[in-house]
């Protein structure tokens, strides 16, 4: 094989290849700001969701480890502290006036004090948080199993998913308040708790005080912090955006189990 | 070339009918695919660009690799890679690169490395995932197709005096020496082994541990991360084969520059291939 003279064949072919690379990264770059690619790239989400909940048990299990694996802190990401008044007032008194209100689709409407969350069942997992940027961290949680709280309130049939509304706005000027949906599989499942304590403390207001959404099978934003207000609905298509979350709202998956 | 010549050629040359349909179609998929799945996993990777080996990221130790920006005395942005403690200035390409403004900004891997080309980890999420599929299903058709065809027996599988002629094909690739005529209808000894070593060792383990990373998929046996060291080493598994794909892609490409661009083009398009009679130059 002769090397001293590149075969301007070869040549060729390499330029095309380069020239290939640079059309398919701008052609890329454009699909991403039409309409209608990322709406096809986004039915991936379905046959995921399908194809999970096809193989999965409805109630397989997050791995829990022991006390050992715990991260010797667990990270805070996103809000570490609400930019709302109401909520800083009721962060001053330690929580004490604070009710959690269970509405929407529900025979039995229910406020709960954070006393009465602490009297129901509790379950503590030592699990592991995943989320959607890469990484993980492991706590240890304790809080009320949803499935505690939904009973005090009876769902009615028609209710299909779970809604949380949360204290931390989004948006500088106090406005986009985060929240989060689930559907009733992981509503149902025993590790979907309401937590109240991270890793044997009151949970701090950097993650979720006083209470925060645990969705194990799900990454991270699923998890909801700062919990206020949880409403059951048939559909949640009239809230916010309408895609069920506030990351969901900017185009992140609502079945975050990859 | 003129005409004379080329009619004397096709006396002498025969044209081979080497790659079947589905094998040509399902390749070119395969290069599609792999392409966006890098370059968008390169975006997703720009949302948290460290590596850590064990079950959470937060573990005490610090990450193998992470790449990052500073500021320098300046005030000027710089990029630096650290893998294993070691540090790295990478301004341009780690750490920091320019944007299409031409300004140096933030990012892990250069824009013209990644889709989309800023960073925007949901829309990389979505290619990524929405070409994973493809990715798995043309793989399992391709499988499919190689076993029920014998495509995997007839051309992959090494025989056993090639194996031992192994020492010999090492030789000739290092003097980029390459079998002709007869021979050349045939896979050789190493590049069998290679095709072997990505279709079952490589493709499958990236594909794996991309599904370890998912919550969904670790409940299936709680615990199955941790055979390979956990969550974040399967995310840094994942990285490094992905990187090993490159690298045998680069191998691959050149393989094919150097014994013959076009013949192997078209023979992966139209599954035609020229076999010389005469013996290599």
């Amino acid at each position: 094989m002769n090397f001293s003279k590149f075969h301007p064949r070869r040549r060729l072919f390499l330029r095309a290849l380069a020239g290939a690379g640079a059309v398919l990264v701008a052609g890329c770059d454009k699909l991403s700001k039409t309409e209608w690619f990322p709406k096809l790239l986004g039915n991936t989400e379905i046959l995921t969701r399908k194809a999970q909940r096809m193989v999965l048990p409805r109630k397989s299990m997050a791995q829990e480890f022991p006390e050992s694996d715990r991260s010797p802190e667990f990270r805070s990401n996103g809000t570490a502290m609400p930019n709302n008044p109401q909520y800083k007032a009721l962060a001053s008194s330690g929580f004490a006036a604070y009710g959690l209100e269970v509405g929407g689709l529900v025979e039995k409407p229910v406020i709960f004090s954070l006393e009465e969350l602490r009297a129901l069942p509790s379950r503590t997992q030592i699990t592991r948080h995943d989320c959607v940027e890469g990484w993980s961290a492991i706590g240890k949680w304790k809080g009320v199993p949803l499935t505690a709280v939904l009973a005090a309130v009876r769902p009615t049939a028609a209710v299909r998913y779970v809604v949380f509304h949360c204290a931390d706005p989004m948006e500088s000027d106090g406005t986009s308040p985060y929240y989060e949906s689930i559907d009733m599989d992981d509503a149902y499942h025993p590790q979907t708790i309401l937590a109240y304590e991270l890793n044997d403390k009151a949970l701090p207001i950097a993650n979720g005080a006083p209470i925060r959404l645990r969705v194990e099978r799900q990454l991270g934003y699923k998890h909801a912090k700062y919990v206020m207000r949880i409403e059951l609905v048939d559909s949640f298509e009239k809230i916010a955006g309408g895609k069920g979350g506030y990351w969901e709202d900017q185009g992140y998956e609502w079945y975050a189990g990859i | 070339m003129e005409q004379g010549s080329n009619a004397e050629r096709a006396a002498a040359n025969t044209l081979y009918y080497r790659h079947t349909l589905p094998v040509r179609v399902m390749h070119w998929i395969n290069v599609i695919a792999l392409t966006i799945l890098l370059m968008s996993g390169l975006n997703i990777f720009g949302a948290h660009p460290a590596l850590y080996w064990g079950k959470s990221s937060y573990t005490g130790r610090p990450p193998i690799l992470e790449i990052e920006s500073a500021t320098d005395a300046s005030n000027k942005l710089t990029g630096v890679t650290r893998i294993f403690g070691h540090e790295f200035v990478t301004t341009g390409v780690l750490g920091a690169s320019k944007g299409s403004d031409g300004e140096l900004m933030n990012r892990a891997f250069p824009s013209w490395l990644t889709i989309p080309d800023g960073r925007w980890l949901a829309m990389a999420r979505q290619w990524h995932l929405f070409f994973a599929w493809i990715f798995v299903i043309n793989g399992l058709c391709y499988v499919a197709y190689s076993v029920v065809s014998r495509h995997l027996a007839r051309d992959l599988a090494p025989t056993g005096t090639e194996l031992r002629s192994i020492r010999q094909s090492i030789v000739d690739h290092l003097h980029f020496r390459h079998p002709a005529g007869e021979a050349s209808k045939r896979y050789n000894v190493l590049q069998k082994i290679t095709y072997l070593t990505v279709i079952f060792v490589l493709l499958p383990l990236v594909i794996l541990m991309g599904l370890a990373m998912s919550p969904g998929a670790d409940s299936l046996w709680p615990g199955w991360v941790d055979i390979f060291g956990g969550r974040q080493s399967a995310r840094t598994i994942h990285f490094i084969v992905a990187w090993l794909l490159v690298a045998f892609v680069l191998i691959h490409v050149f393989e094919v520059v150097i014994t013959g661009v076009w013949n192997n083009l078209r023979s992966m398009i139209t599954g035609r291939y020229r076999v010389d009679a005469e013996v290599s130059k």
